[in-house]
């Protein structure tokens, strides 16, 4: 019999407290499925921004507009999908925020910052016709060398200047 | 955790001490409040102490890069300093290490000014 997925599905309001509240439930989910410190920590900062992006760009901060949270918790994966009730958007339309004349913007790097984080990663069209972000991290079970890393402290102690 | 910042003075240099997360909400509106609060007072020599702060989003990336131009168009530097790993990880994969100056040490941090 193949084992069972675990599915968590979430409305929640487009205000700042859900994103801290999205974060919070994902980090109890990933700590449970066995992910080390360094992998919750990117896991709750990708669902952190997948929601910021729900909250400001999609939704466009109205409150009377939803945000979708929902994961599924596979024997392979953990995935997570934020969907908006926004107007949807391209990836290909993002500016790379690595490029030189956007080192200064002051926005723009949470898709940049999801990518980076997780496995797997897309924008698809939500049924609601907004944006759904869907993004995935593999089990540490499952075999990924990096999943059950930790580390956490202060970084070096020789003095650095890097400008 | 709420954003605590403490300004103090190291003779014509203003130090920061931030304890928290910079995130969206009040993390980031504390730190735009506090900077744009010290550029208007003329103080334009900015360290900023992140020893304790070990969680930043995309929302507090915006901010202090915010605050570095804020502080840069008065003529004046904003330097970081003691990142932890993770705000120091972050910087890296951002490229924000090519925008900074960051220091490990307060007296360094100091003296670049003059």
């Amino acid at each position: 019999m193949a084992p069972e997925t675990k599915h968590l599905k979430v409305t929640l309001e487009t205000q700042v407290e859900s994103v801290n509240l999205a974060e919070e439930m994902c980090l109890r989910l990933a700590e449970a499925a066995g992910f080390g410190e360094d992998e919750c920590y990117r896991i709750g900062m990708s669902v952190r921004e997948g929601v910021i992006n729900a909250f400001h760009y999609g939704n466009q901060e109205k409150p009377e507009k939803k945000i979708y949270l929902a994961v599924d918790l596979t024997a392979e994966k953990m995935i997570i999908h934020v969907a908006d009730e926004g107007t949807g958007f391209k990836l290909t339309d993002v500016p790379d925020p690595l490029a030189e004349e956007n080192l200064l913007s002051t926005s723009g790097r949470g898709i940049f910052l999801m990518r980076a984080f997780m496995d797997e990663f897309d924008v698809v069209k939500a049924q609601t016709g907004g944006a759904e972000i869907v993004m995935s991290k593999r089990l540490p079970s499952a075999g990924s060398p990096e999943a059950n890393g930790n580390g956490s402290g202060s970084h070096g102690s020789s003095p650095h200047k890097e400008a | 955790m709420a954003l605590h910042l403490t300004p103090r003075d190291s003779g014509a240099i203003t130090v920061v001490d931030a304890s928290g997360r910079i995130t969206l909400g009040d993390g980031s509106a504390n730190l735009r409040k506090t900077i744009r609060q010290l550029v208007e007072e003329s103080h334009c020599r900015i360290v900023l102490n992140l020893a304790d702060v070990d969680y930043i989003d995309s929302s507090g990336i915006g901010e202090l890069v915010s605050a570095y131009t804020a502080v840069r168009s008065k003529g004046g530097e904003l330097k970081l300093l003691h990142l932890t790993k993770k705000v120091h990880d972050l910087l890296q994969i951002t490229k924000l290490f090519t925008v900074f100056e960051v220091y490990s040490d307060e007296p360094s941090a100091i003296r670049s000014f003059r």
